[in-house]
């Protein structure tokens, strides 16, 4: 189980409709189902994942995230899911914006491109960042859009999104991130989880 | 036609009032059954055939001694475990193994009923068979499934009776019936026709059957149920039975063989009014427009839980087509899940060995009986 399902899971209430957007074999569902009670869906592009989700009882849709969330009315989850997904889209823009349509609130995890290390991949070798978290080499990796924790709170400061819930994620510890220590979480943490409203 | 004396029946006696305005009254429907329902009875499973099936959905059966329509899926330990689940399947009326049909003869002529048999719709079906929960004691379905026409028989049910299925599983289908459907129809619908021993639909003889009509409106039916690349693959342009071509009309290509087999054997199972009837009931079939335009207000008050499948290579019930299924679903928050299986094998694919098809349809049917 990943710690970043755990610190998801935290975020959430109980028994309330929840969306994973990119599910992928369904394990953050199934975990949110038995230990949040949520009525859980997910949308899943990959054949085999979708499979493997429904093989398991859970309610998942094969499709794109980026083409087809409209079919979801507004407002109609409690929470709508994003994890570590955000970076591979064409238009991140526009799924935020669908996220907080359809979703009373959203939840968005983004790994870290302004990390220490990341940054001295760069500055060192002066190639792309290959690491833990990014293990794809620049050529063949699907994360097309990455950004920073900085990059994404400023955005949501820039579009008025409220920020509930700011957490940097490292060496198994979450911490709050604010205005005032932004530029440290930046460095120090390599994941940035979100849980915003519009 | 084919010798139903030793089908299950019942006799619905409550009267039908068809789409067409007609009531029918004292009809049989035929059935088979498979496996054993249980004490609590929540262990019944629905299945509606496809255009040409009929209600012999696993082992042999017994009239035309070939294996059940759906052996691939229906069978102990198979994808619809029949050692877990007990499967009613019934033949559709205006069918012709049994249930009230245009092959029927009319009392009061002696004759077949033929075009006297009136136009009946996919609604009617559903709320034909409906019968069969009564005749059960079924309160409610566990799962209600078909592919095809099969899986239109699914949302109308659905639609129709909403609480009366856990989880629905329509494959290969459509809401509505779409140009390109109604034309390769109503392209089978003239073969027959145009044939002269149809007579208007009063043929009764053995002899005088239209089967030259019957059996070319399979053939082109056949196609549409496959795949170009699945033709190319297992065809090709490979010559039957001989080395080169021969200059005549003869079948020189094997493609040609296996249709004009296709069709040949056809005709021994079915009967021409029959196709024209359910054909009919398909192209009439547009539910999106029996609720207003809007297919979410179908589903609007059920719970049922839908898991809807397509097939990569379908291109007479497109992967699109079955989507919009799902869309209409999730505008209205209902309990939706949708996968499209890869098989080059065309719209047949439900019908046959494809593995990962039956698989997750396993798991997804044994999962939804364990869960609540």
């Amino acid at each position: 189980m990943k710690q970043e399902f755990k610190i998801i899971a935290d975020l959430i209430e109980k028994n309330k409709r929840v969306l994973d957007v990119g599910c992928g074999d369904g394990t953050l569902i199934e975990f949110l189902k038995q230990n949040k009670e949520v009525d859980a869906r997910g949308i899943e592009i990959l054949k085999n994942n979708v499979q493997k989700s429904i093989s398991k009882g859970l309610i998942v849709i094969e499709g794109d995230a980026e083409k087809e969330l409209f079919q979801f009315p507004n407002k109609s989850f409690d929470y709508v899911i994003l994890s570590q997904t955000l970076q591979a889209f064409v238009n991140p823009e526009i799924v935020i914006n669908e996220l907080l349509r359809i979703g009373k609130k959203a939840i968005v995890t983004i790994p870290n491109f302004g990390y220490w290390k990341v940054r001295l991949d760069l500055l060192i070798k002066g190639t792309m960042p290959v690491t833990k978290n990014l293990p794809d080499e620049w050529y063949n990796t699907p994360n097309i859009h990455m950004c920073t924790i900085k990059d994404f709170f400023n955005f949501c400061k820039h579009r008025n999104i409220k920020l509930d819930k700011s957490l940097a994620f490292h060496d198994k510890r979450t911490s709050a991130i604010n205005s005032n220590n932004l530029n440290l979480k930046n460095l120090s943490a390599e994941l940035g989880i979100f849980l915003i409203e519009k | 036609m084919n010798n139903t004396n030793n089908i299950k029946k019942i006799i619905v006696d409550k009267p039908l009032k068809l789409d067409c305005g007609k009531i029918i009254n004292n009809f049989p429907i035929a059935y088979e059954t498979y496996g054993s329902l249980n004490d609590k009875k929540d262990n019944a499973i629905l299945i509606f055939h496809a255009l040409t099936g009929d209600q012999f959905v696993s082992g042999i059966n017994p009239i035309t001694k070939k294996d059940g329509w759906w052996s691939y899926a229906v069978g102990p330990n198979k994808a619809i475990d029949t050692n877990k689940y007990f499967i009613i399947c019934a033949n559709v009326i205006g069918g012709c193994m049994g249930s009230y049909g245009p092959s029927d003869i009319d009392p009061k002529s002696n004759k077949i009923l033929g075009t006297n048999f009136p136009v009946i719709t996919i609604n009617d079906m559903v709320n034909a068979q409906y019968n069969l929960l009564d005749f059960f004691k079924i309160k409610k379905l566990f799962c209600v499934t078909g592919g095809s026409m099969g899986g239109m028989q699914v949302l109308q049910f659905v639609a129709n009776f909403p609480d009366k299925a856990k989880i629905a599983i329509p494959i290969a289908c459509t809401a509505s019936h779409s140009a390109q459907n109604i034309a390769f129809n109503e392209l089978g619908r003239q073969s027959i026709m145009a044939d002269t021993n149809w007579s208007n639909g009063n043929y009764s003889n053995e002899k005088s059957n239209p089967d030259k009509g019957l059996s070319v409106a399979r053939m082109a039916a056949h196609i549409t149920y496959l795949s170009k690349n699945g033709l190319q693959e297992k065809f090709g342009r490979k010559l039957q039975e001989r080395d080169d071509l021969k200059f005549s009309f003869d079948a020189d290509f094997q493609i040609e063989s296996y249709l004009r087999y296709q069709g040949s054997v056809f005709v021994d199972r079915f009967d021409a009014n029959s196709y024209l009837y359910i054909t009919r009931a398909m192209d009439y079939f547009d539910l999106i427009k029996q609720y207003g335009g809007n297919l979410s207000k179908a589903f609007t008050n059920t719970k049922t839980k839908f898991f809807i499948i397509s097939f990569t290579s379908d291109w007479l019930y497109p992967t699109s087509e079955n989507k919009d299924i799902v869309i209409a679903l999730n505008a209205i928050g209902a309990n939706v899940g949708f996968v499209e299986i890869e098989s080059d094998k065309g719209h047949d694919s439900f019908l046959l060995n494809v593995p990962k098809f039956l698989e997750t349809m396993k798991n997804y049917i044994n999962a939804s009986y364990i869960k609540d």
